[in-house]
């Protein structure tokens, strides 16, 4: 088991390698100038510009800055931003718990709602149960994050007025942004519940448990949800990644802390070192996740266990 | 015999995903291209739609309710939210082509020359599209719109790339099982060069999972440009497009809640309308 994780590790250095050379080609080779972002129409003299362009090591070839950057880093230096002057790794350090906080609180909301309609829908398969589950879900995955934000905004804070509209720090302050973001991923959820639930429904040990003559409730939530989880737990799980990526946009519409919302802006300011750091620690949460969820997969279902040792 | 048929079909439509199974009915079909055909007949010929002038600003009808004055209300420059939704049809479904597109033709390529070579390339190219996909949602395009600068082309290519690795592994997995096709080995025996058993032979027979993934990804790509120009990334034009009209309303979320609404529900609609065509594409060319 350890050698499977080891390699499962070892596979993910190169792909985070060429995502930090794609990053890097793109931030500095396509069109764009931090410098005039940063004076921002202001007139600089020409010895400012080259000044400034030599504190941020803009003078340098581009191999040569991409090598200062990884090696950095790996250290954990993921250099200073050119609107602060503020270590990168310290400006992330301080907005990343809040987005932590609100995909996790947007997985588990996923996962409840996910489970409940995808099941339920197994269940009355065919009935009005299951159309109304699928329309909403059809809605649902087609609604862009930051309109569903928008509507939860005029419903819960302007007509209920139950929780605040904006902000970040207390528990009522998550909870829209946290559904947001939820909802958005709940779809997908929901749709894989309902044809494992469907399919394990038509194993021969449910038809068992019956004849045993075992309550149709208790064969459901003891036997069949047991079963039908599995695939359930791979896919939140790496939803959780891609809700890492999609506080950009709740926290953008909630005007919550955060590193999407330091991604927006330092994209705005053509800030390259906060733009490099931010989506980097994205791209390495969402690896790591996998890498995760590979390895517990293994731990859930023993049938890849033996799989993988095999291999 | 017939019993053995029965029950690998029976396996086949269950390993099926659902919406797939649920096949799409004429009315809902009905509905879906009625709409698309209005969106399609705004984006062509806006000025047939909406009357009056969307660039003209009018002090005297700022903010109005929706049937006030307009079908859809006003905005805080007292320009018709309908005529605003019309003029930006035109900007979301070109993105929406343009990127689907590009996205196709060189994620299709990446997948056939993978799937087809195989070995070296295979892993290469497999290694390429696993860097695109550690991007993950949006982030991808946020990136490239951000270091190419705000215009058309650019989110197009923006969000064109983004949808780059779907293509590759879908017509990856397909040529991988046409490549073993009988007719394919005769074609090759037959001493055909490898570009004409490509062409000929294998594309022809992989199009169609490309062509459903395509019709999705038209909606996609309308939702990742408008969530671009809601975070402001999008081309900064007198019309605002659909994403941008809907970040301008949220100041005014309280009191005029119509003009974010209407754009919110147009994109909705589009998507769904969309999404609903693919999955009767899906039925039609019997695609998993």
């Amino acid at each position: 088991m350890g050698f499977v994780i080891a390699r499962r590790v070892l596979a993910g250095v190169p792909t985070l390698l060429g995502v930090t050379v794609l990053l890097f080609i793109a931030l500095r080779l396509l069109p764009g100038d931090p410098i005039a972002a940063l004076l921002g129409g202001a007139s600089a003299s020409p010895e400012v510009v080259e000044n400034l362009r030599q504190q941020f090591g803009l003078d340098r070839s581009v191999p040569e800055q991409y090598w200062t950057f990884l090696t950095s880093a790996l250290q954990l230096d993921l250099g200073t931003s050119y609107a602060t002057r503020q270590p990168v790794t310290g400006m992330i350090a301080a907005q990343i718990g809040s987005t932590l906080q609100l995909a996790g609180a947007a997985a588990l909301i996923s996962a409840v709602t996910g489970i409940t309609l995808g099941s339920l829908a197994a269940i009355k398969r065919n009935s009005w149960i299951d159309g109304l589950v699928r329309v909403l879900s059809l809605v649902n995955t087609s609604m862009p994050s930051f309109w569903v934000g928008l509507l939860l905004i005029m419903f819960f804070s302007f007509q209920l007025g139950l929780f605040p509209a904006t902000g970040s720090g207390s528990l009522g302050q998550l909870v829209l942004p946290a559904a947001t973001l939820g909802l958005a991923a709940a779809g997908t959820v929901t749709r894989l519940v309902r044809n494992s639930v469907i399919e394990v429904l038509g194993e021969n040990f449910v038809t068992a448990l019956h004849a045993k003559g075992l309550r149709g409730r208790v064969i459901v939530v003891k036997h069949v949800l047991r079963n039908a989880i599995i695939p359930t737990v791979t896919v939140v799980g790496l939803q959780l990644g891609g809700l890492v990526a999609g506080s950009v946009i709740v926290e953008t519409v909630f005007s919550r802390r955060g590193i999407g919302q330091t991604l927006v802006q330092a994209i705005g300011g053509q800030d390259y070192p906060v733009v490099q750091g931010v989506v980097l620690v994205i791209a390495v949460i969402y690896i790591v996740i996998n890498i995760v969820v590979d390895i517990s997969y293994a731990y859930i279902d023993p049938r890849v266990r033996s799989v993988l040792a095999a291999s | 015999m017939a019993a053995a048929t029965a029950v690998a079909e029976a396996t086949v439509l269950r390993h099926r995903t659902w919406r797939s199974r649920v096949s799409v009915n004429n009315v809902t079909l009905g509905f879906s291209l009625a709409w698309l055909a209005v969106v399609v007949a705004a984006a062509a010929l806006p000025g047939v739609l909406a009357t009056d002038d969307a660039t003209t600003l009018d002090p005297t009808r700022v903010l109005t309710a929706p049937g006030e004055q307009t079908l859809l209300g006003t905005d805080h420059y007292g320009r018709s939210v309908l005529t605003l939704l019309v003029h930006g049809a035109r900007a979301a479904l070109v993105i929406g082509l343009a990127a689907t597109l590009l996205g196709m033709l060189i994620g299709s390529l990446v997948g056939l020359v993978a799937g087809y070579l195989g070995g070296a390339a295979d892993m290469l190219l497999g290694r390429f599209v696993d860097i695109l996909m550690c991007f993950p949602g949006v982030l991808l395009a946020l990136v490239i719109a951000s270091a190419l600068g705000a215009s058309t082309t650019n989110l197009i290519i923006a969000v064109g790339i983004s949808a780059v690795p779907g293509f590759a592994r879908v017509m990856r997995g397909q040529v991988l099982t046409i490549r073993g096709r009988l007719y394919v080995e005769a074609a090759r025996s037959a001493g055909f060069a490898p570009g004409r058993v490509l062409m000929r032979h294998i594309l022809p027979n992989s199009v169609a999972p490309t062509v459903v993934l395509a019709t999705v990804t038209v909606g996609t790509s309308v939702v990742v440009a408008a969530s671009l120009s809601f975070l402001g990334l999008g081309v900064r034009t007198e019309i605002p497009d659909w994403g941008q009209l809907l970040a301008m309303g949220q100041p005014y979320l309280a009191g005029a809640w119509w003009i974010s609404t209407f754009p919110g529900i147009v994109l909705t609609l589009t998507v769904i309308a969309v999404s609903l065509a693919g999955d009767w594409l899906r039925d039609r060319l019997d695609v998993d």
